[in-house]
This record gives C-alpha cells, structure tokens and sequence, in this order.
C-alpha cells in the first residue's frame, strides 16, 4: 500500500496546498516522489517521533494538514502521549499514517510489528481511525481523511489481492456472500480466507470488511445476515484487546443484535517465540493457512 | 536604583505587582501548590506579555504548573475576566490547575505534560513560516523539564529549521519536583549544551526587568539577520520574594497558611515599594 499512499499524497498536493509531509527518516524507496512535489512541506524531521506529532499539531493549530509517515508501531506508540494531548485533545487535523500495520514487517520481528496500534488509538478521544484493503482503498482514504476534521491514523500494510470486484472503500463493506457464517474482519488479513484452498470452506462465508473505527451503526443487511445465520467469526491481524473483536462485541450487544456465538480469531503475538515472514506469523496465529481451515472446519462443524 | 532606571521597568514593577498579588490570592483562596513555581516565572511572564509581545505574537506556557501566573497575567491583559479569575480551582471552572484546552484563544495548547511545548511551538512557528508570516512565538519551560527527551528532539529541530523568530526561555530555578536539578539529573552546563545544539544563549537574571529588555534588545539584533534560534536562561529563583519560600522545594507543592499569606503579601508590598518608589524601608 506505500506505493499507493505515495502516489495518493502526490496527486493530492494538486488539489490542496495546505499538506505538510513529515516523515520519521523513514520512507525509502517510497517517499521520493512525495518529496519532490512537496518541496520545503517535505519534512524528515528525523527519528523524532514524539517532536513530529507535535510539532504536527502546531501546524493545525497553524492552519495546516499535516501528514506524520512513520513504521505503525513508531507512528503510534513512541508518541503516544503526544497524540493523545497535543492532537486529540485538542481535536486537531493530524493524519498519522502508519506503514507495516500487524506482521507486516515480517521478519523484521517483534519491535517492528504493530499489533495494539488500533486498539492504543481507538480508547483516544476524536480519533478517526482508517483501515484500507486492497490497494484500490488507498487512494480513496486518503482523500476522505484529506477532507475529514478529525485527527486520524491511517494503518497500512501488504494489500489484500481478493478475487472478483471489491466494492469501493467503505466503513462497511460485504465482499462476498456465504451460506452459514458471518465473517467479519479489518484490513489484509482477510486475504487468508480466500487461499485456503477449500472452496466449500469458502462457500459457507459470508465476508465483511471493516474500514473505520470507531465502528459505525451496523448496517442493515449485516444485522440481517446476522439474525439469519447466528453465527460470528471476526478476524483480524492485532491482540484481541482493543480490536475488532471487542469492538463488534460491544456494538452488537448495545444495538440488540446478538448472535448465538461469537469466535474472535486475532493475533496472539508470538506464541512458539520464533520468527518468519508475515505469511508464517500469521499461520502460527492461526490467521492464515493450514491453522486457519482447521480452525474454521472445527467452527463448521460445532 | 539603577536596575530600576527606566519607566519601561517601572511599568513592568507595576504589573508584576499586580499580577503576583493576584495569583497569590487565587492560590490562597484554593488552598493551591505550585506557587513556588509561579513566582519563579513571574517577572518573565510579565515582560514577555507586556514588554515584548505583539497582539499576533504566541505564547506557550510549556511549564503548565505555573498556570495561576499566566492567568494573572492574562488577568492583567483584560484577556481573562474577574469572575474566571475568581472560578480558579473551583468545581466547573473554566481555570484548573493546569492549563485547559479550546478554551482560551491565548493559551493555544493545554500544557502540564512536561516536554510538548517546545515542539508545538516548533509546529505553529513553521506554520506562520509557510503562511509567509511575521509572528512570533515565545515558549517558557522549566528546568526540570529539560529531562524530557522530546524537549531535545526540539530543540534539533528548531536549530535545524533555523527557527529564529521562535523565543525559548528556560525557568533556570534550579528545583525540579522533589530536588535540586543538579542532585536529581545535572543539567549544567547548560548554555554550552545548548549552543551546542546551535542555539544562540542569552543568559539573564529573570526576575530583573532590565536584564530581560537587554535580551529582548540583543535579539531584536539578532533577528534582522535571521540568525540562530534563541534559547534564554532566565537564572531565577523558585518560590522569589518569599522568604519562608526560596529557594525551597516545599513551595512546589505546599498552599499557604493565613499567616503565611499575610507574610508572603507584607514581602511583596515591601519589596515592592523598595523597587518602584525607592523606599527600602517601606512597610
């Protein structure tokens, strides 16, 4: 998705001059582009996180849309205390944007994967928070966070290839029909789902993407998908605390919509306490792979 | 009375006064710490509001605990009324013990959290430059802050930036929460930390007005060649003019008794009248 968000970033520096780019010295190999078009609004402010989301916020204050790139983990967590006073308190136009969302960094290991990124942010007041798919998303998020007043953070990673026409970019989106469960998740994880390899796995899933947190009102279908097949899975590259799982738990009971089960597949961390690529993290997680149709075949079949 | 030679002095002896006075009572009325804190920064504060700044010039109070001194001197300014002065620490009052947010134009930042100002300082000020804009902007932090990492990842950037019209004046009062900045995490010596850092340094006494127009002067200098960013030393004193107060870390924390009070206003007015008319032996 970097490639997109950076050609996004370009083309909307066409439309609106307000844009400042601040980046932790990271983007290489990404970012020159968006360098180049934004000329002195291009700032490295070096590996600095807690100064740039300030210094971020002083520039909304200033009338400014900044943009702060940075890993997920260093874009959220090292400043987080930043965010929370200097940007959300203060309701402030800050778009953080967070690269390698969940394992995506893959082999890198443990410092660099970023899996309590939305949970940290969904608990902050104002924040607004964005979770793009396929690559096709980045371009259409960026522009609505482009005209949103709220501070966001924008959670990238390894875009989803699904199979098939994916609906445009929405806070909820049905991606395919299915016969007997209703699976809900966020981001690229829900790839996994299509590669196991079981088409009459894949047949019984009904799959829904969740783009946005807070979450919004749970639409109407889904609520009738729900009722009609009682059964929820949710998936989703991060810790169960403060993920989708929660989340959809708290709105499905508060708005009277109660499934017979409920079965929250997230990210345990690192359980055998070895390291691979994003595809072997996620199998060990049982969110991808062999693990996830056995894991799924077992919720068939109870 | 040299010191105390010109009438800019003598209007600023005259505020101070005034704001002081002030805060004391909104600290005695709600039984309030931090006073220590607010009389290190007082005379600062005043000169910056009522000597040096702009109507479109920025203020940021990054030592938040000093609140009751900036709204005093926003008192002072007619900026806060009476009645929000009188609301200070009161249950739904617009004035807590540090400063709030959205809520006051001239305080742009709610502060407290130690090590934000700087930075957000650091954000407006390259703001206003990317709006092709004249403001400045002053930002007053502690000492003890100064153990924040972030206040020194600001502090490279606003070298870097070469962001001269930003005014970074450090409360140099030597006290930190609960001990002497040297015993807990020894900052000096900090004028060649920081010009190391590539800030020009002026240091000053900060509870005399005239050092601090000197200042404001050699920057005045300073800025029309565009030069490097100014970091100030205020060499000041916590808990100043108070004597049961100086130089005491109790005065970052501890109210007044009615005695205390009566004998804090008796010092003030004293030092006052010596200062302003001359008269050491007033009171």
């Amino acid at each position: 998705m970097r490639a997109e968000f950076a050609q996004a970033m370009v083309a909307l520096f066409e439309r609106r001059k307000d844009l400042v780019f601040i980046t932790g010295d990271l983007g290489y190999m990404a970012l020159e582009g968006v360098a180049q078009a934004y000329g002195e609004r291009f700032i490295n402010a070096g590996v600095a996180e807690q100064n740039a989301v300030s210094l971020a916020a002083g520039l909304a204050r200033a009338g400014h849309l900044p943009w702060v790139y940075s890993a997920a983990v260093f874009a959220v967590l090292r400043p987080y205390e930043q965010i929370r006073n200097d940007v959300c308190l203060h309701k402030l136009p800050v778009k953080l944007v967070g690269n390698g969302g969940g394992y995506a960094y893959g082999i890198m290991g443990a410092t660099h994967h970023a899996l309590e990124d939305v949970g940290a942010l969904r608990v902050l007041p104002n924040m607004k928070i964005y979770l793009p798919l396929v690559a096709a998303d980045v371009a259409r998020v960026v522009s609505t966070m482009a005209d949103d007043p709220l501070p966001n953070y924008l959670r990238l990673g390894l875009s989803a290839e699904l199979p098939g026409n994916v609906p445009a970019f929405a806070p909820w989106r049905l991606l395919k029909p299915g016969r007997s469960r209703v699976v809900i998740g966020m981001g690229p994880v829900l790839q996994g789902l299509y590669e196991l390899g079981d088409q009459t796995l894949l047949d019984e899933l009904e799959i829904w993407s969740v783009g946005t947190f807070p979450l919004e009102n749970i639409p109407a279908d889904l609520v009738a998908s729900i009722q009609e097949k009682r059964r929820v899975i949710t998936i989703e590259e991060h810790y169960r605390a403060g993920g989708l799982g929660e989340a959809l738990s708290h709105s499905m009971l508060t708005s009277g919509v109660v499934p017979e089960a409920l079965v929250c597949l997230h990210a345990a961390g690192y359980p055998s306490g070895r390291y691979g690529s994003r595809r072997w993290h996620l199998a060990e997680n049982g969110l991808a792979g062999p693990p996830l149709a056995s894991r799924l075949n077992e919720l068939l079949r109870a | 009375m040299t010191e105390y030679a010109t009438a800019e002095c003598v209007m600023l002896a005259e505020r101070v006064f005034s704001v002081k006075t002030r805060f004391l009572a909104m600290y005695k009325k709600a039984n309030a710490g931090h006073i220590g804190s607010s009389l290190s920064c007082a005379e600062i504060l005043v000169f910056l509001k009522f000597a040096w700044m702009r109507d479109d010039d920025t203020f940021v109070l990054s030592k938040g605990h000093a609140a009751a001194a900036l709204y005093s001197v926003l008192a002072e300014a007619n900026v806060l009324t009476k009645s929000q002065i009188d609301s200070y620490y009161e249950e739904g009052t617009e004035l807590p013990a540090l400063p709030p947010f959205n809520t006051i134009e001239q305080i742009p930042f709610a502060t407290g959290s130690l090590g934000h100002g700087l930075s957000v300082s650091a954000g407006m000020t390259l703001g206003a430059r990317f709006n092709g804009q004249e403001r400045r902007f002053f930002c007053v932090t502690s000492d003890g802050e100064l153990d924040e990492g972030s206040v020194w990842e600001a502090a490279l950037f606003i070298a870097h930036h070469k962001l001269h019209n930003l005014v970074w004046v450090i409360d140099r009062n030597q006290i930190q929460a609960i001990g002497r900045t040297e015993d807990v995490l020894a900052l000096e010596p900090l004028d060649a930390k920081l010009r190391a850092f590539g800030f020009h340094v002026i240091t000053v006494d900060g509870h005399d007005f005239a050092s601090l127009l000197a200042a404001r002067d050699e920057c005045a200098g300073l800025w029309t060649r565009r030069a490097a960013p100014v970091a100030i030393i205020a060499n000041t004193v916590k808990g100043n003019g108070i004597s049961y107060m100086q130089h005491t870390v109790d005065c970052h924390y501890l109210p007044m008794t009615d005695a205390q009070y009566e004998q804090a206003l008796a010092e003030l007015k004293r030092a006052h009248a010596a200062t302003v008319h001359g008269d050491r032996n007033a009171g």
